[in-house]
């Protein structure tokens, strides 16, 4: 076969490969390596083989933190993939309030992490922050330090707010990107808005709704900064998410083998949902064309 | 070059050589007779490449199903994983 012969094309790639190798591949040799000893320092370490995959799988806090942790996902995504292709069909398809509206929605996403969680501790509290005072006026106790209800309410706030415009803007690039004669054609045809939406705005959005969602769902399960800055994983347990209780036990405890074994086992999780969604997502609709 | 930072051992090092044997022998295997998508009894068409992934993931959920549920020894669970992942290579 041709492509075989000029191979030169490989070197282009190999920047990449080594860059992944060195930010991804030798660090997680090194997790599976931890993961099986006991280590006391450096060059101190003793081979325990299974023993922390046993301990971590059967911790009941991980449990309770893994479920939290589908929970607080499977909400985002329910929320924010809904809202953020709505908001990028109702957005202004050209002219300065298209302008004007993408650097507003997108404005969210150019905030830090920690400097979000810092935000919103001060917008939800009861005594100075606009949301806090707002909602006890209304004659409702609201305090996300003390109700593990309102700590969820507040962090589904938070993740909704800054996170949907990626999704709108992923979206708004998709629609864009749909020729004017599909609409044309379904003008003729008399297609209805929501024939419009369903048969050819949703079908041509599969692959940037592919990455919002996989995006969205890999950066929701890793969440760490923003429950630790607003609620620091309380009050109790109550948003103590996956990275959160790693974090305990490998810097807060110094367990780095159960903290190893932990996060190859988290790595697995969305390892396999990824791939699951990415699978679906790429076959919906494959049987119609046929 | 010292590598005691990365702690490693001999299961580990095991390890990692098979999956860059596969890896190497499956790039061999693609340049001798590139792999034809089909479909077999999985719920999608794939190439040789995606049915090692499946075999893989699949195997190591069966190791960690095995390290929870059971207190049998992992050996076992070895088996059973290769026994899906040829399985999976063959009839996926």
């Amino acid at each position: 076969m041709d492509k075989w012969k000029d191979n030169k094309a490989w070197f282009l790639v190999l920047p990449v490969f080594i860059l992944v190798a060195f930010s991804a591949i030798i660090p997680l040799m090194t997790v599976v390596n931890y993961s099986l000893q006991d280590i006391f320092g450096p060059g101190q370490r003793v081979f325990v083989g299974t023993e922390w995959f046993q301990e971590v799988l059967s911790d009941k806090r991980l449990h309770d933190a893994l479920w939290r942790q589908f929970l607080f996902s499977g909400l985002v995504l329910l929320i924010e993939m809904p809202l953020g292709i709505l908001i990028a069909l109702m957005m202004p398809k050209k002219g300065w309030a298209a302008s004007v509206s993408l650097v507003l929605i997108a404005l969210p996403l150019l905030i830090p992490w920690n400097v979000i969680g810092t935000i919103w501790i001060i917008f939800t509290r009861p005594d100075i922050g606009l949301f806090g005072a707002a909602i006890n006026s209304l004659g409702t106790a609201f305090d996300h330090t003390a109700r593990s209800s309102d700590a969820w309410i507040t962090l589904m706030l938070m993740e909704v707010w800054h996170w949907t415009p990626l999704v709108v803007l992923l979206a708004y690039a998709g629609l864009r990107a749909i020729p004017e004669a599909y609409f044309q054609a379904a003008k003729i045809d008399g297609a209805s808005t929501w024939a419009t939406f369903w048969y050819i705005q949703l079908p041509k959005m599969r692959g940037v709704l592919t990455i919002a969602l996989l995006l969205r769902f890999m950066d929701s399960f890793l969440i760490y900064a923003e429950p630790f800055v607003l609620t620091g994983g309380g009050p109790g347990n109550a948003t103590t998410f996956l990275s959160i209780y790693l974090v305990k036990i490998a810097v807060g405890q110094f367990d780095l083998g159960p903290a190893a074994a932990f996060s190859l086992v988290y790595f697995l999780i969305i390892l396999l949902f990824s791939w699951l969604f990415y699978q679906v997502l790429q076959n919906v609709g494959k049987g119609e064309k046929a | 070059m010292n590598l005691e930072w990365m702690a490693w051992t001999i299961p580990t090092a095991i390890f990692f050589s098979v999956i860059v044997l596969m890896l190497i022998s499956m790039t061999i295997w693609q340049i001798l007779s590139p792999t034809i998508e089909r479909r077999g009894f999985l719920p999608l068409s794939t190439t040789r490449g995606d049915r090692l992934f499946i075999g893989l993931l699949g195997s190591a959920y069966i190791h960690l199903a095995w390290i929870g549920l059971t207190d049998l020894t992992l050996w076992l669970g070895l088996g059973i994983a290769i026994v899906w992942m040829v399985i999976v290579m063959r009839w996926g």
